[in-house]
């Protein structure tokens, strides 16, 4: 176990020089030049040749992922060239929202997922199962930003009861705080819950045609205690290790639905600065959520490893 | 010896997995959908009633009658032959991406799964790398640096999608490696090109169709979304994606310019998805 | 169930409470310093934050503002100001000639301003008294005033610029209606009464909150939900049903930008190549080839007007000596046949803005009409910049968001030394024309140079300008005191919820 985890994270260091690497020439094969992006429609040439000199651009490749990655090493992941905000700033500005965002999005897929894989796999080939599986599905079968649109025009504008969009911070509002939430946090947890519904089915239907389940019926238990107590708990716990980095993918991957709510999260800020080419945001943030990521990958893999001593690697 | 080996993989798949996947309503629905689609992408020139980019001025935003079915859009052509071709691009969006990934993901999985040491090592830190970064990030990026257009976004999302195929490729060779017919065909002396090809390809071609159908149904999802962004199909081109995008500007004023669009993309996706999920059920014997 | 309607109510509640006043922006602004700021947005906030040494009004003359009179030297190389007394700065600071002069010297000298090329003609900045500034130039320079109209004539408090230097932005302290309070990127900007305002009659609220929200019609369905008083940039396809529902007003007047399409005639080799940047009358056919009326009746919903000049057609700039032209499909056709390309093709490259979108289509379907084989390349907007910078595009469906002044419309563009000049179009006579423009003061003079320069435009086509759109802006109907301005701008003075 030990040397498991010693191997695990000895990979974590290649892993993340490549996600450096891999993110830094993304940005540079961007087309378009970021001083000119930047300094936008009334480009200044002088202004210009200010910015291209300030942030290294006329450098060569080598020498300005030297630039930046010696200063990652050192807690210093530059600045946003927009609005000239330390990129770390930002991030700490926005952890908060994201997670807030992931952990509502999480629950919800949770609670969708199991439920419908339950049902799903203990009524195999009824039309419970048929029900349940479109009904985990349909959040995977629509694009996000439509039924977030959708949402807004029914929640907010007829009816009245949520908020169109925007974010407040739990503190000044709980309440405020929630209602903004609760619709990108259902559009997110919908598509989650769909692959949280297979895994579940999977595991469960494994179990219940498993020896173990086979002697709790023989001994003549009750069928819902069977399911939920012993199969159940077997079942779960590949899906909450699936679940663990749904939850990471989460964190920087709720572009579209942060964009039509305007979720002040990490999945807006990348995008914005993609189209922005304030790229030391997008790799900085990027390399945070990878970093989250892959430690949570980490993790999730321990934590199965430790409950299921039969994996060998 | 290789007789009994090679019965054994016929008899796991084949006949048996029709019939399985034949009893599961879900998939079969799925599969009829998706049939529809692929004959209406096809047949598009005859079925069409009109020439989907046509403009006209006076049928902006029509309202869904006899001329025209479906209604008309923001520039006044007809929703419905929209549809029918957009079908083309939705469809392929779906598929060209998937094969892309499947292009480049199978053989690199393979690769690192049977050659392993520092192939996979060097494989697996990179494919590891790229999952970490959000897909659709590596999507725009690329989308954006290749340029604006359908067969770009395809490119696009093909790539991003890769290290799923890379990994999952490589974790059935991993798991066929051991097996005895593997360890028998080497013992036989067969050099390893053939073994790939012969014994261990077959075996993982099952999970890899399942992961491909899914794949396909967020493919079509990846295409509208980078639309939405404005790096999908260009217009005046229809594609479900991009039509989604434009009619989320008239919800209200003209309705029917969203839910065509959005209906064919959700029913597009979710017989994938049901399809895939049933393909997994019959091709599995553990879920008999 | 019971919860959500009582969130509802609540948040009915909250909008009765007139203190704060919650505007709905199209897009996050950048850096919040005047002389580093460069989007459109970024002047919205500006509006409640800094005044400036002058502002315009409706009818686009120069009013005062932290300036109270102006006066031309003799020679016209030199401007006096007279300045408002009693102006502080949000952080106590007197607001007088001496900090008239750092500000125009910081708009001029600090490393990474985006004035500099504003006031380039301004050769010194003399402190005459603690009321007058007098600004010297090289050469007279008519767009002066209007120059100090918007970020260049915005004046920030020196001690806090000294202090901060390059971060000012981060917490701007100027002499505006309201205070900066505070910041979240892509989320809110807060601004707070300022106690000591010159104007403070004027202001009716406590607080405003300005909130970017890129999607127009997220931002709508804001408005219509009781979450913002204001919006602005409102998609023109929502007027109509804003415009029945007696909750919301909307308010709208003609831009002074302009929308057209920028050919490269001279940029680079990609102008030789291609017929339309060749030869005159391919873009003369592509000009009749199209109908501006149907074109901003079906891509703007008739929210625009057509133009053909750099102005709209009711400023007192525009030559009516040439007019907008009307379609003429035969003569299109005639004109292409003459050139010997009756099927030219070229690529226009579109910003991937939905108006921008639906504006090209529509072009395209026109131009189909006379033989034109119309490209549409959807470009994001980094890289366009860059590619009509180097030259490589055919076409290019610009929009400019406009100037007070003519020639900010004007010079950058088409001026032979215009350092925006990407069409590469250069004629002596147009070119004179500009040139001395700019140092004539006198409107009709100004006037007359322009319509040379109209005439040259109109002969020669290097853009061809479509129409002038409408600034659309929508607000609850409690709201009053709302001035259209053509500059878009959304000014706080005299916004009263009633």
């Amino acid at each position: 176990m030990a040397n498991y985890l010693l191997r695990r994270l000895a990979q974590i260091v290649p892993t993340l020089f490549f996600v450096s690497v891999l993110i830094f020439g993304l940005q540079q094969l961007l087309p378009g030049d970021p001083a000119i992006a930047l300094a936008g429609e009334e480009r200044d040439p002088e202004a210009i040749r200010y910015l291209r000199e300030k942030f290294h651009l006329d450098e060569p490749l080598p020498v300005r992922y030297w630039y930046w990655v010696s200063g990652v090493l050192t807690g210093d992941l530059g600045n946003s060239m927009r609005i000239q905000k330390p990129v770390t700033e930002l991030i700490l500005q926005k952890l908060p929202v994201t997670i807030q965002l992931a952990s509502m999005a999480m629950v919800i897929a949770l609670v969708i997922g199991i439920t419908a894989g339950v049902i799903s796999a203990v009524k195999k080939d009824t039309w419970w199962d048929y029900g349940a599986n479109i009904f985990a599905l349909w959040g995977l079968s629509t694009p996000n930003f439509w039924l977030g649109i959708l949402l807004i025009m029914l929640f907010a504008v007829q009816l009245g009861w949520l908020p169109a969009s925007g974010y407040v911070s739990p503190f000044e509002d709980l309440k405020a705080n929630l209602s903004a939430m609760i619709m990108p946090a259902f559009v997110l947890g919908n598509a989650i819950a769909a692959v949280l519904m297979r895994h579940t089915r999977s595991a469960m239907l494994q179990v219940l045609s498993s020896d173990y389940v086979r002697t709790a019926r023989a001994k003549g238990l009750d069928e819902r205690v069977v399911v939920l107590k012993h199969a159940l708990r077997n079942a779960l716990i590949p899906v909450i290790t699936l679940g663990a980095l749904e939850f990471g993918t989460l964190l920087s991957g709720a572009v579209l639905t942060e964009q039509v709510f305007t979720i002040p999260g990490f999945g807006k800020l990348i995008v914005d600065a993609v189209f922005n080419r304030d790229y030391l945001v997008v790799q900085g943030v990027v390399l945070f959520t990878a970093t989250v990521y892959i430690t949570l990958n980490l993790l999730a893999d321990l934590a199965y490893f430790m409950v299921n001593p039969r994996m060998r690697h | 010896m290789a007789a009994v080996v090679f019965q054994e993989l016929e008899a796991r798949q084949g006949g048996k997995t029709w019939n399985r996947l034949l009893r599961r309503g879900g998939a079969m629905f799925g599969l009829a959908v998706v049939l529809f689609f692929v004959l209406l992408a096809l047949l598009a020139p005859w079925l069409a009633p009109y020439d989907p980019v046509a403009t006209s001025w006076s049928a902006v935003r029509a309202a869904p009658s006899t001329a025209h079915l479906f209604g008309a859009d923001e520039l006044g052509r007809d929703v419905l032959s929209r549809i029918i071709w957009g079908a083309r691009a939705s469809i392929l969006a779906g598929v060209v991406s998937v094969s892309i990934s499947l292009a480049l993901g199978v053989p690199i999985g393979m690769a690192a799964g049977y050659l392993g040491r520092w192939i996979d090592a060097l494989v697996s830190r990179i494919t590891d790398a790229m999952l970490a970064c959000p897909f659709l990030i590596l999507a725009i990026a690329l989308a954006a640096f290749l340029g604006p257009s359908l067969t770009n976004a395809m490119i696009a999302i093909g790539i991003s999608a890769t290290p799923v195929f890379i990994r999952l490729t490589r974790a059935q060779v991993l798991a066929a490696k051991s097996e005895d017919y593997v360890e028998a065909a080497r013992a036989l002396g067969n050099p390893h090109l053939r073994i790939a090809l012969r014994h261990i390809f077959p075996n993982i071609v099952a999970p890899l169709i399942v992961q491909a159908t899914l794949a396909i149904a967020a493919a079509v999802i990846a295409e509208a979304s980078l639309s939405f962004l404005g790096l999908g199909q260009q217009p005046p081109a229809p594609s479900w994606g991009s039509m989604l995008n434009t009619a989320r500007n008239y919800v209200d004023q003209a309705p029917w310019m969203a839910i065509w669009p959005g209906v064919s993309i959700f029913l597009l996706v979710l017989s994938f998805n049901l399809l895939g999920d049933g393909l997994r059920d019959a091709l599995d014997p553990r879920h008999k | 169930m019971k919860w959500f309607l009582a969130l509802g109510l609540a948040a009915a509640a909250s909008v009765a409470n007139s203190q704060t006043l919650r505007i709905g922006l199209a897009e996050d602004p950048d850096i919040l310093d005047p002389t580093m700021a460069r989007t459109f947005v970024g002047r919205i906030v500006f509006a409640g934050l800094c005044d400036k040494l002058f502002d315009l009004d409706e009818k686009l003359n120069v009013v005062p503002q932290l300036a109270t009179s102006y006066q031309w030297s003799a020679d016209n190389k030199s401007l006096t100001l007279k300045l408002r007394d009693g102006v502080t700065f949000h952080d106590g600071e007197r607001m007088d000639a001496r900090a008239v002069k750092y500000n125009l010297e910081r708009h001029k000298d600090m490393k990474g301003s985006n004035r500099r090329g504003e006031l380039a003609v301004v050769s010194s900045v003399e402190v005459v008294d603690a009321a007058t500034v007098r600004i010297n130039l090289a050469a007279p320079f008519a767009p002066l005033l209007a120059v100090l109209t918007d970020r260049a004539g915005m004046m920030v408090s020196p001690k806090a610029a000294e202090a901060a230097g390059e971060k000012f932005g981060a917490n701007p302290v100027c002499s505006g209606p309201f205070r900066f309070v505070e910041r979240i990127a892509q989320d809110r900007i807060v601004l707070e009464r300022f106690a000591n305002y010159w104007n403070k009659g004027q202001i009716h609220f406590q607080r405003i909150v300005y909130q970017p929200i890129p999607d127009a019609t997220v931002r709508l369905a804001n408005l219509r939900s009781g979450q913002l008083d204001f919006i602005e940039r409102v998609a023109p396809s929502d007027v109509p049903q804003l415009r029945n529902d007696t909750r919301f007003k909307i308010a709208k007047i003609v831009e002074i930008g302009y929308q057209g399409i920028t050919i490269n005639v001279g940029k680079s080799d990609f102008a030789q190549k291609n017929p339309l940047g060749k030869d005159a009358r391919v873009r003369e056919a592509l000009d009749l080839a199209l109908d501006r009326e149907a074109l901003v009746r079906v891509a703007m919903e008739g929210e625009a007007q057509p133009g053909n000049q750099w102005v709209a057609p009711g400023n007192r700039y525009y030559a009516k000596s040439v007019p907008v032209p009307k379609r003429n499909l035969e003569r299109a056709k005639q004109l292409l046949r003459e050139a010997g390309v009756p099927n030219p093709s070229f690529t226009l490259m579109t910003p991937t803005a939905s108006d921008a979108q639906r504006m090209a289509q529509v072009i395209q379907a026109m131009a189909k009409d006379a033989g034109f084989d119309v490209k549409i390349q959807s470009t994001e907007f980094a890289t366009a910049l860059k590619l009509s910078d180097q030259g490589q595009y055919e076409a290019f469906l610009l929009a400019w968001s406009g100037r007070a002044d003519p020639d900010g419309n004007l010079h950058i563009f088409l001026a032979c030394k215009g350092p925006l000049n990407n069409s590469g179009w250069c004629k002596p006579e147009a070119d004179e024309a500009i040139e001395k423009a700019r140092v004539t003061l006198d409107p009709a003079q100004r006037a007359k140079l322009y319509e040379t320069v109209a005439q040259n435009v109109a002969r020669d086509r290097p853009i061809i300008y479509l129409f002038h759109r409408n600034w659309l802006w929508a607000h609850t109907a409690r709201l009053s005191g709302l001035r259209t301005v053509p500059d878009g701008m959304v000014r706080v003075q005299g916004l009263k919820m009633n």
